[in-house]
């Protein structure tokens, strides 16, 4: 109570903190705003640009959705364009080359999110346990370090070492007597590429927040452990793991609200006419109609589905979580 | 008593495998590591003949620089390395401006309105409008082909602001406010005086991922910008990299011993270029290394 006297007076001017304090519970809301504004005035100047931020370059994009119900008429505007019902919808979903779309956006995800998930757990694991201290701080520092190069140059880099005549692997194809291979205009190889790529590009950033949580781990239960005689890989299964559980829960969660989302830059650089078969997913997509054919309600409502469908993801994944272990993201 | 005993005579026998396997992994993904990028410096360095034929694996063949003179000649990629070092530059700035005037008010407990700010912010993270909506206000706005298209519309992060917050929430005493407003120091005052400097290691790290995300953007200038001279270097690169198109002009007069060595010298163009283009990126990374894990932890805990 004193405290939060003290604290009046000093930001306000005296006279005006007695007399809101004599008058607190009768003050009319108008004049509680004024003192609020007054006290933390630079506060609300801080946080004017940011919150005019997200109207202009986040609600009003969402308020546009309504494109996706529309027939888009430049002249016209979003909000003047006639209605067009579900008709994009209904084109988009019987269209030839929706479970095309489908399948490729949901079997990329879920192969990055099979392999891409517990690998930099496993490393994070692996490199705690590691007794070498030196290698151990080169090789994380070495790790991290594919997280910082352009997906431009990773992608280069990938043509380069899948190049089917001077590619390092076609070279150790031909090495062993087989025939070279063309991995990047075949569809068949696409989505390994994709997947195994990411995964030497963002497993040793990904295992940070691991062994940050590892380093967290009580370490008087790996004593009392040792004192029993367990073994390297008991202490992982029954102290580790346990250990790290939450969050790996909470991080889970996060990749599932994104299962839709496959990673827009590096698909679409990757892309060509002849592996468009496996590589062409609904980011893509939407890109090109959108923006290439011009098609902007048609554009709009494929985006809309994706998102929608990213929405229910997050929800069932949280919700799921909540109920086998009590841990969630709201 | 027994059961014991075994286990006990057990442990170091497993226990050795264990790190045996375990060191013979770790070797080998330091190779898997390191061999890509070490590849690429010694392809730029090594006569394109060499790299061609294959016969540059270890270590370079033929010391040269002639890539890298293609590079210095090679215009496009100098001004894309000028607009990006402004986009960088000025992105940055912008973005730690407004993260900051997100961040610290929302840190403020005795902040009314803070609560529904985080989940209007929040909100973001899941819903977006999607492509074209947000294409169309950017065009609305007059940004379309221009420098502030690079910059304006992902001036703010909401992993960024949450970040930041959970760090000045957790890491910053609220005596200290406290303290600084009996000497008089307004909320101005304090937070350049107290809470910035209190901060660094979440500003740098914060700051390190801005940086990198604007000098790796590629999908803003795929979207937003058609001009020939205002594009960044990834744009640039991608030509380079990944279309099939020739780099270096070819004309008919040249022998076919001229072509092959053209041929050969566009291929190792692009090692020398990627080398010049993420030289600078890894070259900022030691510099805020130290601030990096201990930012990524105290700011990753869940406030």
């Amino acid at each position: 109570m004193t405290h939060n006297n003290r604290k009046g007076i000093q930001s306000v001017n005296r006279v005006s903190a007695i007399n809101a304090r004599a008058k607190k519970p009768a003050r009319p809301l108008s004049v509680r705003l004024a003192g609020e504004l007054k006290k933390n005035w630079a506060l609300y100047l801080m946080i004017l640009p940011v919150i005019a931020y997200y109207i202009i370059f986040a609600y009003i994009p969402m308020s546009g959705v309504v494109l996706a119900f529309k027939d888009f008429k430049v002249k016209l505007g979003i909000f003047g364009s006639p209605w067009a019902g579900l008709k994009h919808f209904e084109r988009f979903f019987g269209g030839y080359n929706f479970w095309l779309l489908l399948r490729n956006t949901v079997g990329i995800s879920l192969y990055t999110l099979l392999v891409g998930f517990p690998i930099p757990i496993l490393f994070a694991l692996l490199l705690n346990y590691l007794k070498q201290e030196r290698l151990r701080k080169t090789l994380q520092m070495v790790s991290y370090a594919p997280y910082f190069i352009s997906t431009v140059v990773i992608c280069g880099m990938i043509a380069i070492f899948m190049d089917a005549n001077t590619g390092i692997f076609n070279q150790i194809i031909a090495g062993l007597g087989g025939t070279p291979v063309d991995f990047l205009s075949n569809p068949r190889y696409f989505k390994s590429i994709y997947v195994w790529s990411g995964v030497w590009q963002g497993m040793g950033y990904s295992s940070i927040i691991y062994i940050s949580a590892l380093a967290g781990v009580d370490p008087s239960l790996h004593e009392a452990a040792i004192m029993d005689g367990a073994t390297k890989i008991q202490r992982i299964r029954h102290i580790d793991l346990p250990g790290i559980k939450s969050t790996i829960v909470m991080l889970l969660i996060m990749q599932m609200g994104s299962l839709m989302n496959v990673g827009f830059e590096k698909v679409f650089l990757l892309q060509n006419d002849l592996n468009m078969q496996a590589s062409d997913v609904i980011n893509t997509y939407v890109y090109r109609v959108g923006l290439i054919q011009n098609n902007y309600s048609y554009s709009t409502a494929v985006g809309l589905f994706n998102s929608v469908i990213n929405m229910a993801l997050v929800i069932a994944a949280n919700q799921l979580s909540k109920r086998l272990t009590e841990e969630s993201l709201w | 008593m027994d059961k014991r005993r075994t286990i006990k005579k057990k442990k170091p026998n497993a226990d050795s495998v264990f790190d045996m396997v375990n060191l013979a992994v770790m070797l080998v993904l330091l190779v898997v590591f390191l061999w890509p990028l070490w590849f690429v410096v010694i392809a730029s360095i090594s006569d394109p003949g060499q790299v061609w034929q294959g016969n540059v694996i270890l270590f370079p063949k033929g010391i040269t620089l002639d890539a890298y003179e293609e590079v210095i000649q090679y215009k496009s990629i100098w001004s894309g390395y000028r607009n990006t070092l402004l986009y960088t530059l000025l992105g940055t700035a912008i973005n730690m401006v407004l993260t900051v005037c997100a961040a610290y008010p929302l840190s403020r407990r005795d902040f009314p309105p803070r609560k529904i700010l985080i989940i209007v912010l929040m909100v973001t993270m899941y819903f977006s409008g999607g492509l074209i909506p947000t294409y169309l206000v950017v065009n609305r706005l007059g940004l379309i082909d221009t420098v502030w298209a690079m910059m304006i519309p992902n001036a703010l992060s909401v992993f960024n602001i949450i970040v930041t917050r959970t760090y000045f929430v957790n890491s910053i005493p609220e005596e200290l406010r406290e303290a600084a407003q009996l000497d008089g120091a307004g909320t101005v005052q304090y937070l350049f005086r107290v809470v910035l400097p209190l901060s660094k290691p979440i500003l740098a790290v914060i700051g390190l991922f801005y940086a990198v995300g604007h000098w790796n953007d590629f999908y803003s200038a795929l979207i937003y910008i058609n001009s020939q001279q205002l594009l960044p270097l990834q744009s640039v690169l991608r030509k380079l990299l990944l279309t099939t198109q020739m780099t270096l002009q070819i004309s008919s007069s040249m022998s076919p011993e001229e072509i092959m060595r053209k041929t050969q010298l566009a291929q190792t163009l692009k090692y020398s270029s990627i080398i010049v283009s993420t030289v600078p990126v890894l070259c900022l990374y030691p510099l805020v290394q130290k601030h990096f894990v201990k930012g990524m932890m105290i700011g990753s805990v869940k406030g």
